[in-house]
């Protein structure tokens, strides 16, 4: 398993794309960094850009790398190989590299300019969107065949959690505003990723923002070690139930 | 002979009217505070020396200068009203006032002015008192240097530090107040200065003023207060040079101003509270020289004010510099500096050439239904946002800055 976990990482480092990500990342941290007078601020656009670019970048190049490495995976399917360790490995790999790129690219600039506590919590919201996309990819890739189709599914998951999920949580907000929303906003907010890391930054970041009625219900919710613990599981499930199901699909699938 | 006399007369004239000076404490004449006072004509000055003096309510009705020596302890024991001061002229100065009774009907306090004048609360400590210095009636009193604390833990069981009802001319000034109900109460109060305190910790509202006209409040820090101040249905306030800070419980509101007209607001701090002013009914309000630095809300402007002036102010590091309930504006944002404006200045005058809207999309709608503060700062909203910019369509578009400055200003 280790051999293909390593054989994975050093493939993907050859191809450079992983490393003009890194540079990318690191480009846009520095500047944001060096641009805004007071570091909160860069902390704040540094945020939009793991909650947008993360989750589209891990996603669609984990769907490219799937596809695009399928001869590879069929050659060792006919080795004497667990199909569980097999996918596990592509996984571990694809996580491994995306994280490193992110920890280089965004994570440093992070820690040198604002190690403070929302500093570590923004790292650690950026690699849990990291794994859980490339769960996502994964899952995606499993489901169909055809690589124009896989990458269009993988394009609209992105869509889907960074856009369109938002515009549906508003929707509801909306209609049932006649109604105590506080608990519900709770449970929208923990059903997607992104919004769930969202609000973990914000209330530890830009706490006046949030500290209208709903900003006192998050921060009651999320502000202690058991809303931590929380946000934390609810990360952890994001992580593991596309993984699982990604795998029983490869397991029963015919190549 | 005749002249002798005269003259022995004028000399022994001033001894007669003399004020006597009457120690209390142990080893002296007087064991107790209200044997001296008994005793004490008007005028006289009864020293207290150190120790713990158990008075079951101590009345003052003549005027007397009361000072301790070492501040001695006056104990209510949670039974008692201490100081209760019915005369004009009294000076209670440097003691020590702890466990003053509690009650659900009756407002009993530290120390209570009943309807006198001219009357001096200087410099003393009130510890675990209901309510503290409590005046009614009052006129031209000083309350000055005073450290006073609750230990109450809920409101309905707290009362106010320092409450003034219907009186005049009243001086409140470097007091230290913390963990009371209201810090500072007025009501009904004229003429007054509140300068130089300090109100922090208050289970309600730092400072809670109702109609309460030509009153200043000056140099004022208000910090950590669950509700921050509320100012209602006054006119003719000043509002100068104050520190609202941290301001971020429940009520959420570095000053809450309801029904104010022609009053001021200058050159105060705003610093992380959730709004930084709340203005509901307010007329002819004068904002200026205040700098709102990290709030929420710096300004939440309801569409029930009107002509007021909103100028040169530092809007900076808010969520949301402005937020008002309507369409409808006839207040004036002019000559502000904004740290969220883009505009440009061609002709460099230092005031930007396009005009700043400071009401965000979201900020109206966040108004409209706090829920969907929930995704603040997300894709979707900033989107939406930069749509609204460039064409408005639920902001209102009239309540805009024609002049920002392009610099922050100095205040």
């Amino acid at each position: 398993m280790n051999k293909i976990i390593k054989y994975v990482i050093l493939d993907i480092l050859r191809n450079r794309i992983v490393l003009a990500y890194t540079v990318f990342l690191l480009a846009i941290s520095l500047s944001v960094f060096n641009l805004e007078d007071t570091a909160g601020k860069g902390m704040l656009s540094l945020l939009n850009i793991v909650l947008i670019v993360l989750p589209l970048v891990s996603i669609i190049f984990s769907t490219i790398y799937v596809y695009n490495s399928t001869e590879f995976i069929e050659l060792l399917l006919s080795q004497p190989l667990q199909r569980k360790r097999l996918v596990l490995s592509i996984f571990i790999g694809l996580t491994v590299s995306l994280l490193l790129a992110f920890l280089v690219g965004a994570g440093l600039p992070i820690l040198f300019y604002s190690g403070s506590q929302a500093g570590l919590v923004l790292m650690a919201t950026g690699m849990g969107l990291t794994i859980i996309f490339v769960a996502l990819a994964l899952l995606g890739s499993m489901i169909t065949r055809d690589k124009a189709k896989g990458i269009g599914l993988a394009i609209l998951l992105w869509f889907y959690f960074s856009l369109i999920y938002d515009g549906i949580v508003l929707f509801i907000l909306f209609q049932f505003s006649d109604y105590p929303l506080e608990k519900i906003s709770i449970v929208l907010g923990s059903l997607n990723p992104i919004d769930l890391g969202r609000i973990v930054v914000l209330l530890k970041m830009d706490i006046s923002a949030m500290m209208g009625y709903t900003g006192a219900v998050f921060r009651e919710f999320f502000g202690g070690t058991g809303g931590s613990l929380y946000a934390c599981l609810i990360m952890l499930m994001w992580i593991f139930v596309p993984l699982w199901l990604a795998v029983r699909k490869f397991n029963r699938k015919d190549w | 002979m005749e002249r002798i006399i005269q003259i022995a007369a004028l000399l022994i004239l001033p001894l007669l009217s003399a004020a006597r000076t009457w120690y209390v404490g142990p080893g002296e004449p007087c064991a107790s505070i209200r044997q001296a006072v008994g005793r004490a004509a008007p005028g006289d000055t009864v020293l207290v020396r150190k120790g713990i003096y158990l008075e079951k309510g101590l009345v003052i009705d003549r005027r007397l200068c009361l000072k301790g020596i070492g501040q001695p302890i006056l104990d209510g024991e949670k039974k008692y009203e201490i100081i209760s001061i019915k005369a004009d002229g009294v000076t209670v100065e440097g003691f020590l006032l702890q466990h003053s009774g509690v009650s659900d009907w009756n407002d009993i306090a530290g120390v209570r002015i009943y309807g006198a004048k001219h009357v001096i609360i200087r410099n003393n400590v009130l510890d675990d008192t209901f309510f503290g210095i409590y005046s009614q009636h009052a006129d031209s009193c000083i309350i000055a240097g005073n450290t006073l604390r609750s230990r109450a833990g809920v409101e309905v069981q707290s009362g106010n530090g320092i409450h003034c009802w219907k009186c005049d001319g009243m001086q409140i000034v470097d007091n230290v107040i913390s963990h009371h109900r209201d810090g500072i109460y007025f009501e009904f109060v004229t003429n007054s200065l509140i300068r130089g305190n300090q109100s922090m910790d208050n289970i309600r509202y730092g400072l809670h003023f109702m109609f309460s006209h030509h009153d200043i409040y000056k140099g004022n820090l208000f910090r950590h207060n669950e509700a921050g101040v509320s100012v209602m249905f006054s006119h003719g306030v000043s509002m100068l040079d104050n520190t609202f800070s941290e301001n971020g419980g429940g009520g959420w509101y570095g000053i809450l101003m309801k029904e104010i007209t022609d009053s001021r607001v200058d050159h105060n701090v705003f610093n992380h509270n959730t709004s930084g002013i709340y203005m509901e009914g307010t007329t002819r309000v004068v904002v200026t020289g205040n700098a709102f630095t990290g709030n929420g809300w710096a300004l939440k402007i309801q569409a029930s004010c009107a002509d007021n002036t909103i100028t040169r102010n530092n809007f900076r590091g808010n969520t949301f510099d402005v937020a008002t309930n309507g369409t409808l504006v006839l207040n004036n944002f002019d000559n502000n500096y904004w740290d969220k404006y883009e505009g440009y200045d061609l002709n460099r005058d230092g005031i930007g050439d396009v005009p700043y809207h400071p009401v965000s999309m979201y900020a109206m709608i966040a108004e409209k239904n706090p829920a969907v503060m929930m995704l603040f700062h997300s894709f979707m909203v900033s989107l939406m946002d930069r749509t609204e910019k460039v064409i408005p369509s639920i902001t209102p578009a009239t309540l805009k800055d024609d002049k920002p400055s392009m610099k922050p200003l100095r205040l």
